[in-house]
């Protein structure tokens, strides 16, 4: 029910934040000039523009956040018992695997130090997007209802809106379920440290939660031309954290290759994990394919910022 | 009990109307149908015959979970948020000036629901399934009956448990912390995230008599095949057990609730 009270956005956004009016039928770059980027980075190229406007995209990202934080405060109890709410719903994913791990001793080839590192990785990675970004699987629900239109007329980059909208910090709960986790499995597995794997386990935690960042935005993007189906990204943002808690041999080729190629989710943590772990990579891969992962979550991020860009133009109001 | 039914088929046609978002559920079940069931296959390999089911039957009941789920309301959805903002927003009031039942007319649009999402979001997944692994489906279309009973009363032991968590709005007025635990309790102890036979000890016992059990664990078991002759009659009378207990003690929260209502200005 807060959900409801909660989408008033006067309440949301205090009144100074409001720009100037523009003509209802002004040009990008009549609206950008009458935000004050324009004029702020006169003279000095489009790329001191570019940068402004990502500086006051995450500022005004903090400064947001920071306003629903001090809202959730307002009813600490209430924040408690749905942090630890939160921590539980999460923690029934690795209940499965103890369960799991209370027949066997191991689950396709890997033991449960090995299956709770990749718990622990991808469940941390998952967590920081689900914390920063989480709240994008809502747009689909501004578009329906029209509220859409109030965050397009503020001098603010929509999309640091969009992933500051109802920010809920209750989501440490699976930050803080993963790191001990993975906290745990660091204890038990038995790995040689070389400087490479080292460097490599928070290479991993920042490209996994890039492409699972990724995975939202293009998600919200689609959401603008198809408002009710924001489960279809449930399947590989949820969908994806769940596939790599397990290991990659319990999956079939297809699986694999499909999230080799098609979406790259197994650079979250399988094909680094499986250097660390000094296991061979699956379908052929080369040993250093792991290293690839920062990469391949730059091009994700390049592709999400396309993907949304085009959701963005294409997004027609409600009208009512 | 015509207008129930006016009501049943209006809870249908409002879930029916929106094809994307049920196109979409169904997308998510069954990739979930898929990973999940690849993390049976791991585990039944090691240990055939775990729980008493051999692998084919472990994979139908994934995909069993995954074509219930809506249904059931295994994630929680349906009815209850909205009751419960009727509550808090005090709209009860006008539902309660109707010469209506309050239980029956949620039970009626809720089965209006689990009916569509039957149909909608059950079959799909389960035909995928089956297209790709190898199922134990019956041939009998009696199983087939049985099966579509046992569903019947799962959703109305479904139905009850969330109609109680609903009416405690009218005494927390935020239901969100006992809805979560709800569907903490709803995932676990239904079977939804691991069958039941396969919970270690004590822990299998006290599930097997939950009320969740009857949600999916009996109506897996009733298709498998597990329950026959006496066996599937207690099994069917433990459902309907719990059901009705549930409910009466649903109506019985009510009427102490009602009691409770002060409507402002009246």
């Amino acid at each position: 029910m807060a959900e409801a009270r909660a989408d008033d956005d006067v309440r949301a956004h205090p009144p100074e934040q409001t720009p100037e009016p523009t003509p209802a039928r002004a040009t990008a770059r009549e609206r950008r000039e009458a935000w004050g980027y324009e004029e702020a980075t006169a003279g000095r190229g489009p790329r001191a523009y570019r940068g402004l406007r990502a500086y006051q995209g995450v500022r005004v990202y903090f400064l947001i956040v920071g306003m629903w934080v001090r809202s959730t405060m307002a009813y600490r109890t209430s924040f408690v018992i749905m942090t630890l709410g939160n921590l539980v719903v999460t923690a029934l994913d690795f209940a499965v695997i103890a369960l799991m791990f209370s027949h066997v001793d191991v689950l396709g080839g890997f033991g449960l130090a090995e299956v709770t590192f990749l718990y622990g990785t991808s469940s941390t990675a998952f967590g920081i997007t689900d914390l920063l970004f989480g709240s994008t699987e809502r747009i689909g629900r501004r578009v329906r209802d029209g509220t859409m239109d109030t965050l397009l007329v503020r001098p603010v980059p929509v999309l640091a809106q969009v992933a500051a909208d109802r920010f809920a910090l209750r989501r440490m709960g699976r930050i803080v379920q993963g790191v001990v986790l993975l906290g745990w499995s660091l204890a038990h597995l038995d790995v040689d440290w070389t400087w490479d794997r080292v460097l490599l386990l928070p290479v991993m935690l920042v490209s996994g939660a890039a492409i699972f960042a990724s995975l939202f935005v293009a998600g919200a993007a689609f959401q603008f031309w198809a408002s009710d189906a924001a489960e279809v990204q449930s399947s590989f943002t949820y969908g994806g954290t769940t596939l790599l808690q397990y290991p990659p041999t319990v999956f079939t080729t297809e699986v694999l290759r499909a999230v080799v190629f098609v979406i790259p989710l197994a650079f979250v943590n399988w094909l680094p994990a499986l250097h660390i772990l000094d296991r061979p990579q699956p379908i052929g891969l080369p040993g250093w394919v792991g290293f690839g992962a920062p990469l391949v979550a730059v091009a994700c991020c390049a592709l999400a910022g396309l993907a949304w860009r085009a959701g963005l133009r294409a997004y027609r109001s409600t009208g009512s | 009990m015509r207008l129930h039914m006016a009501v049943m088929a209006s809870g249908f046609r409002r879930y029916a109307t929106y094809w994307a978002a049920t196109a979409a559920g169904v997308f998510t079940n069954t990739v979930f149908g898929f990973i999940v069931a690849y993390t049976y296959i791991a585990l039944w390999d090691q240990r055939p015959q775990l729980g008493g089911y051999d692998l084919a039957q472990a994979v139908t009941f994934v995909w069993l979970g995954q074509a219930l789920l809506a249904a059931s309301a295994l994630l929680g959805g349906g009815f209850h948020e909205e009751l419960q903002e009727r509550i808090r927003s005090g709209d009860v009031a006008i539902d309660l000036y109707r010469p209506v039942d309050l239980q029956l007319w949620w039970l009626a649009g809720d089965l209006g629901r689990a009916a569509f999402h039957l149909l909608g979001r059950g079959i799909v997944p389960l035909l995928v399934g089956s297209l790709v692994f190898e199922l134990t489906l019956p041939a009998s279309p009696l199983t087939w009956l049985y099966f579509l009973t046992a569903v019947a009363l799962g959703v109305l032991v479904s139905f009850a448990i969330r109609y109680l968590v609903a009416l405690s709005a009218f005494w927390l007025l935020d239901g969100t912390g006992l809805n979560m635990i709800s569907l903490v309790l709803s995932l676990f102890f239904s079977g939804m995230i691991l069958p039941l036979n396969v919970f270690p000890g004590a822990l299998g016992d006290l599930a097997a008599v939950l009320p969740w059990s009857a949600i999916l664990q009996i109506p897996a078991d009733v298709l498998l095949g597990e329950h026959q002759g006496t066996d599937l009659v207690t099994a069917f009378a433990f459902q309907a057990g719990w059901a009705l207990a549930l409910l009466a003690a649903g109506r019985a929260l009510q009427s102490v609730a009602t009691r409770k209502v002060v409507v402002q200005g009246g």
